[in-house]
């Protein structure tokens, strides 16, 4: 096939395009459907700052060609964000933390954790730092995304409990 | 980078997937994509087809029948890390696992896929070596089983011809209480390692080391058996200084240095990692943790 057509539901909303078979997830869920909040690192797989969630679990959309969304559920930063505008948790404690500067790879930190943070509610400072070894950082130094992550299980624990 | 032009085949059948390998100039097995598609955007690879096998059912099951534990080549690297079945069996393969990359390439990137790509710091290839797995192949006319050893065809290259697909590989299984150590040292987690060993052993019935198998990624340009080091350990008592003199055999491997290590320290590195992992499959053999 030199073109494809891609049906994805992007943070509950469908969306159906037709693509070059070429086009990565990352570049379609930017150019194609304009939602520029999954950053562009490396195009390679190192840096993770295109980390989005398909069908639940954490991919680099950098390493997925659009085609094979074909059919998937698709979160990405913008679907953190309750409708009411109020930032999701892991936000806020990013936030209050100052778990970013530049904040280029805060997006592929916030889907990372909001996976994590879904199967290891209570986690340790070493754990977090193993479920961000993924996702480099060159301004914050991890210290305070650690923090964040950490009290952002905090305020996620009792919506769970 | 982005990828260069290709057309897109999603194949829903290992016979189709086989067949269009087999019709198509130039054409590529996309499986988990976590290497590929790298080499893809940094225009390393210029196939005219790309083939998905990505939505192939029969390339997708964890089974274990008559002590061999069978993973599809299709199965995740993350489902294998967090299979119930995988770490009763083989616990070696769920600790190993959390070297491989990181969560979200183990959640895409495929046992059968690593196999393939056959990079020489590679975890699963070198588990496979250690296990003497079997490697299922399927090609246009027929199938077949390869040996692991067989398989490793050379430096980033399996035995595999342009028309075959990797199907499942087989796994034996050591006996419910064999021990096993996984060491690996990599400059930063999830990175590729400096060298990395693996090491399984069952106790024989006077407590002495039965059976015995090492193996070590990262040191040479294939991952490679430590043959002359089981045969030392094979009916031996096991003791520091056996563990210690079994490790040294590394250092008389071929290596290949890069900008990551010079052959010499790979090689140092690799002693350390064999040993380290030689005291843990033996403290762990016999007591029935292993299970």
């Amino acid at each position: 096939m030199r073109s494809c057509n891609v049906r994805v539901i992007v943070n509950g909303r469908t969306y159906e395009r037709t693509v070059p078979p070429r086009l990565t997830l990352a570049d379609f869920l930017r150019h194609e459907l304009g939602l520029t909040g999954t950053h562009i690192g490396c195009e390679h797989g190192v840096c993770g700052a295109c980390t989005v969630l398909v069908d639940g679990a954490s991919a680099r959309s950098c390493l997925m060609l659009a085609a094979q969304a074909d059919g998937a559920e698709i979160r990405t930063v913008e679907g953190l964000k309750g409708s009411d505008g109020v930032l999701h948790p892991i936000q806020q404690a990013f936030h209050e933390h100052h778990g970013l500067q530049c904040g280029y790879c805060t997006p592929g930190m916030l889907m990372t954790l909001v996976e994590f943070l879904g199967e290891n509610p209570k986690p340790t400072a070493e754990e977090v730092r193993d479920a961000i070894s993924g996702n480099l950082c060159r301004c914050t130094g991890y210290h305070r995304i650690v923090d964040a992550a950490l009290d952002a299980a905090r305020r996620l624990a009792p919506r769970e409990g | 980078m982005k990828p260069p032009p290709f057309e897109y085949h999603l194949a829903r059948s290992v016979p189709e997937a086989v067949g269009l390998l087999s019709q198509l100039p130039n054409a590529k097995v996309l499986a988990g994509g976590q290497s590929l598609m790298a080499m893809l955007n940094l225009r390393y690879v210029h196939p005219d087809h790309l083939i998905d096998i990505n939505r192939i059912p029969e390339l997708d099951g964890i089974d274990i029948q008559d002590g061999v534990l069978r993973i599809g080549a299709m199965v995740r690297q993350r489902r294998i890390e967090t299979s119930a079945e995988a770490r009763a069996a083989a616990p070696i393969l769920c600790e190993a696992l959390r070297h491989v990359g990181h969560r979200q390439t183990r959640n895409r990137g495929t046992l059968g896929g690593s196999l393939c790509h056959l990079d020489p710091s590679a975890e699963l290839p070198t588990l496979a070596l250690l296990y003497g797995a079997t490697v299922h192949v399927a090609g246009p006319d027929r199938t077949r089983a390869v040996a692991m050893a067989d398989f490793i065809g050379g430096y980033m290259t399996a035995s595999i011809g342009p028309d075959e697909l990797v199907t499942a590989v087989d796994f034996p299984l050591w006996t419910n209480d064999h021990g096993y150590g996984f060491s690996e040292f990599a400059r930063r987690r999830g990175d590729f390692a400096i060298a990395a060993a693996g090491v399984l052993i069952e106790r024989a019935s006077d407590g002495r080391i039965g059976k015995v198998a090492i193996a070590v990624a990262g040191v040479d340009a294939v991952p490679v058996r430590l043959g002359e080091a089981e045969a030392m350990l094979r009916h031996k008592a096991a003791s520091d200084e056996l563990f210690a003199s079994a490790a040294e055999t590394c250092l008389s491997l071929k290596a290949i240095g890069d900008v990551h290590g010079s052959a010499a320290y790979r090689k140092k590195v690799a002693v350390a990692m064999v040993r380290r992992s030689l005291a843990s499959a033996c403290e762990r053999a016999g007591r029935g943790s292993a299970r």
